[in-house]
């Protein structure tokens, strides 16, 4: 037995130098959690396709940046008129997709019309819903009219789903994306990974990486070995915060904490006794230690929230305080609401460490005044089929990774089923508001509102648990919309 | 009857895996059942601050990522496994000892459907169909149960025929036929009582493997959800945790090793103890 | 003979249709929609029309049914719904994983078992013996996921020899394929070389009380080439049966620890499927996997029948 022991260990450690040559240079093995159903943003919600695509095979007519700033893409400028209601956008010139045609103006009246047509199977159909009319000027100009001015509009056509397709290849960027981007697609091991290599013709500045290759590893563990081992160099979201700081003693590596744009909530169904209750509610906000809960579930990452809403946005308000943990306050709630000995329910948990290990832990912190949870773990699929879609859950935990997305709260029947004819007041008013400094505050009437209501336990925002090899360069340290974008990444000399 | 038990007891203390395994199986009983009045630390008690703690005075294995008391844990999932594996095998011997039985009674065309549905059932690998099973009812420690269950019924039908239909060759057999005792009343009175033994043997077995198959299940995430401990899952959150914190992936490993490692020498020490023309390998 | 075959096959057959409704209605009530997981949770309902339309789930299910099964018998497995390719490309890039897993642990557990079986045999009863038959019997108690998470605390965690999971890919070359599916297999083949190990020894014990090894020995042939020459090669018959049997034991390990190291194999590609509802891959995999499981035990019983010639009437085996 021994001797056997000893054979397996001198031909596994044969393994060691084969490592290293996967770090060469130009060449960047970027770790993923999730592997993407296909690769066209225009045909699905996963956020794992644009981790892939965006910036790098696909563009759109504007695109986000590092600081989530809107910036040009695929148009070069464009003019807004007075009433904000028509958009003139200048199209760049000499680009060309990747199978070698022309991207005009044709392409781009192509790409919206796909999206807002009947039959569309755009994921995110509402962005396009002020769209009243497109129309072409020439090659090189296309006009968007709007139904009404929309603040974000620009914003909006900065998203993966709102990309530039080719109206020759639109049909078969799922398994073979054909953009306009500074990396085209060579090929995808389902499973496993999707390789990307530099785009030559590419009308801006040229991708100081040669190739890239996207892996895809969903199991925590095995993605710290992958990084350690040298098979991955970078992880832009690393699935498990409990290695963090192991990554940081480490000179190898850079670990970059950067913010999200995802507000984790306990969201509650409001609309099921006894969650209808106000005091019911408040009585959990008093019970929630979030402490507890970003030290346990994620290991001291993440930013406490007080409302549904991203701290690092110039109109954040801390609410952090409005319900401090107060166990006797919960209690006396509690029974205000007339449950003094407690009562039984359910909380659903999607797989992600946040909520599974979160979910726990709220459990463990809800018995203590006397509700208790059943946990009831489930697949992505079940959550939107029975939490989102049926409204059948009592609680859940989630993260709304979307950016800016308080909005949700005054969608009818959104599945918290949260009703307030004060909210929907607020969310009209910004709908309507061009002016900044009015914008802000608005949004902050917004979110005392959500606060005061305790619509949900807002318990806090998710980081960004970056970590490189420490001699990559140009990576994203935020993630202001879901994207690796790899354009000025390189290799440190 | 007593001189019997006498006897077998005296034989079984000469024989070695019986007494090993007899002391491991008992003490894991025996655990569990404290576990069910007392554990050190309440299991379901999270508190943060005290998490991944070394061996103690206090922690004799140290805790767990949310503070929990180890060997608190390992007792609770000691309960789990028991209890799973219990009922598991119970619905293999409730339904497969009564379908081999009649099986071996009747014979003809019930038999063939018997034993063809048996060989379907085997046709699906256990874990698969478990998987199967889980994605539909969704995860969780009955869903699991019934899963396990499920494939000890052809197991223990299998085996009730085969060992029924030698009996039914006997001539004490063709003695109460003669007497005018129907299929059944054989069944119960002189079928069953003869092969007991070989059952037995065959639940220590399956005692063992359904405490493993629960262990992989809810690895996987498909059986016991928490908070309810349990020593497959146990392993499954270490495993991330491993380089922090090792020894919450050893601990619960040698729970499930040492136990089925003790059911299995009992009941090879008990099949040769009951009966010695049964010393086959399995 | 040929009855008997014949009858086998009817049976083979029945099977697998039997396993093809079962895993149909039992995915028919799955809960989980597959169009809403592809469009997620903005999705609008006339967009959720149109996907279900496009992929055909607006049919009823006894179209469907007859759909998938006419497509089966043709070789057409389908399109998978998330990826878009079809099902067999699928399948077949994880059978290049999946399948060398299974074959290097059978082979594996093999070199290891059989030596060891056969010494303790000769060794009976001696202290040898003793220690290599306590050690199966820990062999078989170890979990084999645990059994992988030991491994990879040595040799990833601690030596950071190999990484802890993940499949270079063939096209890496054969070495570094091969190399990442060492532990694994290592890990699948521990408890499958200590029953083997056990019955091998077991085997080569009858055959030494039987009388034609005493023959042998009587002649005058030494004690290890009775051992090596005669009863090893009967002792095997029952062994290589042994091995066909596990091989539903295999299919099942390869799903568990294709999960723990992370391996791209038909194992993990179920799970996956099943939690993005893929239900056509679901569908194929299942009767793929216990096609697999009948026509290998099919296999086992016709080299019974060829051994045993008694079994051929008997139609079951007890």
């Amino acid at each position: 037995m021994k001797r056997l022991f000893l054979a397996l260990a001198t031909c596994v450690a044969g393994l060691v130098p084969l490592q290293l040559q996967a770090a060469g240079d130009g060449h960047l093995n970027m770790g993923v959690v999730l592997e993407p159903p296909h690769l066209d943003p225009t045909a699905g919600a996963a956020a794992a396709i644009d981790e892939v695509v965006y910036a790098n095979v696909f563009e759109g007519l504007t695109r986000i940046d590092r600081n989530g700033e809107v910036k040009p893409g695929l148009a070069s400028s464009w003019n807004v008129s007075d009433d904000g209601k028509t958009y003139r956008f200048t199209l760049r010139e000499g680009v060309t997709f990747h199978d070698g045609t022309t991207m005009d103006s044709a392409d781009v009246l192509f790409s919206i019309e796909r999206a807002i047509a009947t039959d569309s199977v755009n994921a995110q159909k509402a962005l396009f819903e002020p769209i009243e009319s497109v129309a072409a000027e020439g090659a090189g100009t296309v006009v968007v009219t709007l139904k009404r001015p929309t603040g974000h509009f620009l914003f909006n056509l900065g998203w993966g789903d709102a990309i530039v397709v080719g109206e020759e290849s639109a049909d078969g960027n799922k398994a073979n994306p054909v953009g306009t981007g500074p990396f085209t697609f060579k090929r995808w091991v389902k499973g496993d990974r999707v390789e990307l290599q530099r785009n030559d013709a590419y009308w801006g500045e040229p991708a100081k990486l040669a190739t890239a290759t996207f892996r895809f590893i969903p199991d925590p563990a095995a993605a710290v070995s992958a990084m350690m081992a040298g098979d991955v160099d970078a992880f832009a979201n690393f699935p498990a915060p409990e290695n963090m700081v192991q990554f940081e003693a480490d000179p190898r590596f850079k670990v970059v904490i950067g913010s999200t744009e995802g507000e984790t909530i306990l969201s509650t169904n409001n609309g099921r006794p006894p969650f209808d209750d106000i005091r019911v509610r408040q009585a959990i906000a008093h019970a929630i230690d979030r402490k507890a809960i970003i030290d346990g579930a994620m290991f001291g990452y993440g930013t406490p929230i007080g409302s549904h809403f991203a701290p690092h946005h110039p109109a954040y308000v801390d609410l952090t305080n409005r319900y401090p943990l107060d166990l006797e306050k919960a209690k006396s709630l509690m029974a205000e609401a007339g449950h003094a000995d407690g009562f039984k329910a359910t909380i659903k948990l999607p797989p992600p460490s946040y909520a599974r290990r979160g979910g726990e832990i709220i459990a463990s912190q809800l018995r203590e005044i006397g509700i208790e949870l059943e946990i009831i773990p489930v697949e992505w699929a079940q959550w939107l089929e029975q939490a989102f879609r049926g409204k059948d859950f009592d609680l859940t935990i989630v993260s709304h990774t979307e950016p800016m997305d308080i909005g949700i709260y005054a969608r009818e029947s959104y599945y918290f089923d949260y009703q307030s004819e004060a909210f929907n007041g607020f969310m009209e008013k910004l709908a309507s508001e061009v002016d900044e400094k009015a914008r802000y505050a608005v949004m902050a009437d917004a979110q005392k509102q959500l606060s005061e209501d305790a619509v949900n336990g807002f318990l806090f925002q998710l980081a960004k648990h970056g970590v490189w090899n420490a001699k990559v360069k140009g990576l994203w340290e935020n993630s202001p919309v879901q994207a690796n974008d790899l354009t000025e990444v390189s290799w440190e000399k | 009857m007593s001189d019997g038990l006498a006897e077998i007891w005296r034989t079984g203390l000469r024989n070695r895996g019986f007494v090993i395994g007899g002391i491991i199986t008992v003490s894991f009983v025996l655990l569990a059942a404290i576990a069910l009045i007392w554990t050190p630390y309440p299991v379901e008690e999270i508190v943060v601050t005290r998490r991944f703690q070394g061996i103690s005075s206090a922690h004799w294995l140290g805790t767990d990522q949310f503070g929990r008391d180890l060997v608190s844990l390992l007792m609770a999932g000691a309960v789990n496994s028991v209890a799973v594996a219990i009922v598991a095998v119970g619905l293999g011997v409730g339904i497969g000892v009564p379908l081999g039985a009649i099986a071996a009674a009747r014979q003809g065309w019930l038999d063939e459907i018997l034993m063809r549905a048996n060989d379907f059932a085997f046709a699906f690998p256990a874990l698969l169909s478990a998987v199967m099973i889980t994605a539909l009812a969704g995860p969780g420690a009955i869903n699991s149960i019934i899963a396990i269950g499920i494939f000890n019924i052809p197991v223990f039908a299998r085996l009730t025929r085969g060992a029924a239909l030698v009996v039914w060759k006997r001539e004490f057999i063709m003695a109460a036929r003669v007497a005018g005792k129907g299929p059944l009343r054989i069944s119960i009175e002189h079928i069953l009582p003869n092969i007991s033994s070989v059952l037995i043997v065959q639940v220590t077995i399956q005692f063992a493997l359904a405490i493993l198959a629960e262990a992989g299940l809810s690895y996987l995430g498909l059986g016991t959800q928490p908070p309810q401990p349990s020593w497959g899952k146990m392993l499954n959150e270490a495993q991330t945790l491993m380089f922090l914190a090792p020894q919450l992936a050893i601990f619960p490993g040698v729970a499930i090793a040492l136990t089925v490692l003790g059911l299995n020498l009992f009941g090879d020490g008990l099949r040769d103890v009951l009966d010695p023309r049964l010393r086959r390998e399995r | 003979m040929t009855l008997f075959l014949v009858k086998r096959l009817i049976m083979l057959a029945a099977t697998l249709l039997v396993a093809a409704i079962v895993v149909f209605s039992v995915l028919e009530i799955l809960p989980g929609d597959p169009a809403l997981v592809m469009l997620g949770v903005s999705a609008q309902p006339d967009t959720l029309a149109a996907l279900r339309a496009e992929m055909g789930l607006d049919q009823p299910a006894w179209t469907r049914f007859f759909q998938w099964i006419g497509g089966l018998m043709t070789g057409e497995l389908g399109r998978s719904y998330t990826y878009d390719v079809p099902v067999s490309e699928l399948i077949g890039e994880r059978v290049v994983v999946s399948l060398p897993l299974a074959v290097m642990a059978l082979t594996l557990s093999t070199v290891i078992a059989i030596p060891l079986g056969v010494i303790a045999a000769s060794r009976h009863n001696k202290t040898l013996d003793i220690a290599l038959t306590g050690a199966a019997q820990f062999g078989i108690a170890i979990p084999n996921f645990w059994f992988a998470i030991l491994l990879i605390l040595l040799f990833s965690v601690t030596l950071q020899w190999v990484p802890a999971g993940g499949f270079a890919g063939w096209d890496a070359g054969f070495w570094p394929a091969t190399q990442s599916l060492l532990l694994p297999a290592f890990a699948l083949a521990l408890p499958q070389a200590a029953i083997l190990t056990r019955v091998t020894r077991s085997s080569v014990l009858e055959v030494l009380q039987e009388d034609f090894v005493r023959t042998a020995r009587a002649k005058g042939l030494s004690r290890n080439a009775a051992l090596w020459r005669h009863a090893v090669r009967n002792a095997l018959i029952p062994v290589i049966t042994i091995l066909g049997l596990q091989f539903s034991f295999l299919l099942a390990g390869t799903i568990i620890i294709e999960n723990v190291f992370y391996l791209p194999g038909l194992g993990r590609l179920l799970f996956q499927a099943i939690a993005q509802r893929d239900l056509i891959v679901v569908k194929d995999l299942v009767v793929l996997l216990a096609g697999s499981v009948v026509l290998v035990n099919f296999i086992v019983d016709l080299g019974y029948a060829v051994l045993d010639p008694r079994l051929r009437s008997g139609g079951g085996h007890v």
